[in-house]
């Protein structure tokens, strides 16, 4: 049980200074999630706490492979904008 | 030259003219008490004649944030801080502390550093204090400062007090939540994400709670507030006041920049930035509140020197690896730096008093730059002019600038009021459409970019250009090129007024 970083990732550290696991590690090109150490938070925080920090949407992935941060959940902006 | 130039302050009263043109401008830093009045009028940041000696420069260490402002991308570097110089390479702390005393060893003249981003710098608590820590103690004549977005001000106050630290910059754009609901649309705040009015209530209580612990504290505090119309423009003169009866020492309104193409909230969704003239009349109603620094976005924070060099290719990453921290000659850095310090503070007190016999001579009180100065009368009218200029110098040629600077040229001297865009080539937003690509129709823009300017002063012009901004009552100026900004700006005012031109009001001159 773990989440994942996918490729939207932009590299701006926040994740990896919130995780209480240390699961998250600067990779190239992007941050990766160490699957054998992500816990979901679970039993920490009632909130993932990497998809709670990251300011960029679908970046942040379930096992399912489902954004936790969908498309406008964090800017705001609509899917094709006005 | 040993002219006036009024520094980043706007007049604390205005009889009638709405700026800083008529002639009686009290001294910019006069209001400041005095304590405080020391410690900036030799800032390089602060005041307009030390930044033309001193140097500063930013070191980005810090890439997390903890909050989204609709303003900013990112993916991108923070957009309200450090736009137009957008610093671009991420630090380790151990590379920061190597690149800046390898910059003051060299430098002598680099008195102040900050940390600004690109994210928020107590969201990267540890990076930050640990590159000021070893600063602090490595390097102790060097200034520290920081900008935040506030939300952890509160948590970190003693912290701050602790090391060397100059001066604090907090982002204040709203004390009212439902203003702020409109502008950030979440926070990271104990473990979770918060949303709407209740994260806007959150983070504008953290930062009045870190404005007052840290004034309690003895630090200097500078608030910036974006100046957002629609949203917080009625607003902002409410915290100008507030943030000043709670002892900050400077508040600076910049405007909105929201560009499609950045691809931010309020750039997609086509939120307006504010004209001139909506930024000048805020900027002048807040003045009689408290002084208003406007001469802030020159400062190139990527750039590393002094104003007009940019020595930051000497100090690339990679020369900064295989640099060992023992390399650096610190402690014989030291004395010279204060030899270059004391000799540079000699200039500019003796620059003061100069000044300061003038006034008295010519009748004036001793801090109020008097018209005689420079021998335009008060009550002469007074004149923007656009300048496309790089690292303070009149230095773009017409062409390439994608950015003027905008002076006020009065008897009182020279203000800086702020910047202007324009759409050089299609930047692939969504107002690239066909015909908006054409040459013409992107210099049609410019001028009326420039709408309200009498002048423009660039390194070089082309003819086309010239003759349509003719028409259009602009006088292009090349005559000054690679001359200081505000130098040029006031010969330019000079030759006007020697002409004659300033005898009639600018529509009738732009007509004639
Ligand atoms: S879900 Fe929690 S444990 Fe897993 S990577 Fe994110 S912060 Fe770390
Ligand atoms: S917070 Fe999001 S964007 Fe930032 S590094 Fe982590 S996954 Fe990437
Ligand atoms: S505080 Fe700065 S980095 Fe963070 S979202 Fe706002 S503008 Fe961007």
């Amino acid at each position: 049980m773990a989440l994942q970083i996918t490729q939207a990732c932009v590299n701006c550290w926040a994740c990896a200074g919130v995780c209480p696991n240390g699961a998250i590690a600067r990779e190239i090109p992007h941050f990766l999630v160490d699957d054998q150490k992500c816990t979901e938070c679970l039993g920490d925080y009632a909130e993932a706490q990497c998809a709670a920090i990251c300011p960029i949407e679908c970046a942040i992935v379930d096992e399912a492979g489902d954004p936790l941060n969908p498309p406008g959940s964090l800017t705001g902006i609509p899917a094709s904008p006005v | 030259m040993d002219l006036p130039v009024i520094g980043n302050t706007a007049p604390a009263a205005g009889g009638g003219c709405s700026s800083g043109g008529c002639g009686a401008a009290p001294d910019a830093l006069a209001h400041l008490p005095d304590h405080i009045r020391a410690k900036v009028q030799d800032h390089p940041c602060y005041s307009e004649e030390a930044h033309h000696y001193f140097a500063r420069m930013h070191v980005a260490v810090a890439p997390a944030c903890n909050i989204q402002c609709n303003y900013c991308n990112r993916k991108y570097d923070c957009a309200n801080e450090s736009r137009p110089g957008v610093v671009s390479e991420l630090l380790s702390p151990g590379q920061a502390i190597k690149k800046v005393l390898a910059v003051a060893a060299a430098i002598p003249q680099m008195t102040v550093l900050g940390i600004a981003g690109p994210g928020d710098p107590l969201a990267n608590p540890a990076r930050t204090f640990e590159t000021f820590r070893q600063l602090s103690e490595r390097a102790p004549d060097i200034k520290l400062c920081v900008s935040t977005n506030g939300l952890n001000l509160p948590r970190y106050a003693d912290e701050i007090a602790r090391h060397n630290i100059d001066h604090v910059t907090i982002t204040i754009n709203c004390i009212d939540p439902d203003v702020g609901a409109k502008i950030y649309p979440w926070i990271f705040w104990q473990n979770r994400r918060i949303r709407g009015v209740e994260a806007a209530r959150i983070l504008v209580e953290q930062q009045q709670k870190g404005l007052e612990m840290l004034t309690a504290r003895g630090v200097l505090v500078k608030v910036n507030s974006v100046l957002i119309p629609g949203v917080n423009d009625r607003h902002l003169k409410e915290v100008s006041k507030r943030v000043k009866a709670k002892g900050a020492f400077l508040h600076n309104v910049m405007p909105l920049i929201a560009e499609a193409g950045h691809g931010t909230y309020y750039g997609l969704m086509r939120q307006p930035e504010p004209t001139t003239a909506q930024l000048r009349e805020l900027q002048d109603d807040c003045a009689g509140d408290m002084a208003m620094m406007r001469h802030c976005r020159q400062c190139r924070a990527d750039a590393v020197g002094l104003l007009g060099e940019d020595r930051g290719p000497e100090f690339t990453l990679d020369k900064i690896d295989r640099l060992a921290l023992g390399d650096i000659d610190y402690e014989t850095a030291l004395i010279r730096r204060k030899e270059v310090r004391d000799a540079i503070h000699g200039e500019l007190r003796q620059k003061r008093e100069q000044q300061q016999t003038l006034r008295r001579e010519a009748g004036g009180a001793p801090h109020a730059p008097a018209a005689a100065d420079h021998g335009i009368p008060a009550g002469t009218r007074s004149v923007l002019m656009a300048v496309a200029g790089k690292n303070g110098l009149v230095a773009e040629h017409f062409g390439h600038a994608r950015e003027f600077q905008i002076y006020e040229a009065s008897p009182g001297g020279v203000r800086f009021i702020g910047h202007r865009k324009t759409d050089l080539y299609c930047g692939g937003s969504a107002t690239c459409g066909g015909d908006d690509g054409r040459p013409e129709a992107a210099l049609d823009k410019t001028v009326a970019a420039l709408a309200g300017c009498e002048v423009v002063l660039c390194s070089k012009i082309g003819y086309e250009p010239w003759n349509k901004l003719e028409t259009h009552g602009i006088w292009p100026n090349g005559e000054h090129a690679l001359e200081p900004v505000e130098d040029a700006v006031l010969a330019v005012y000079r030759e006007l007024h020697a002409n004659g031109k300033l005898a009639l009001p600018a529509t009738e001159r732009q007509a004639a």
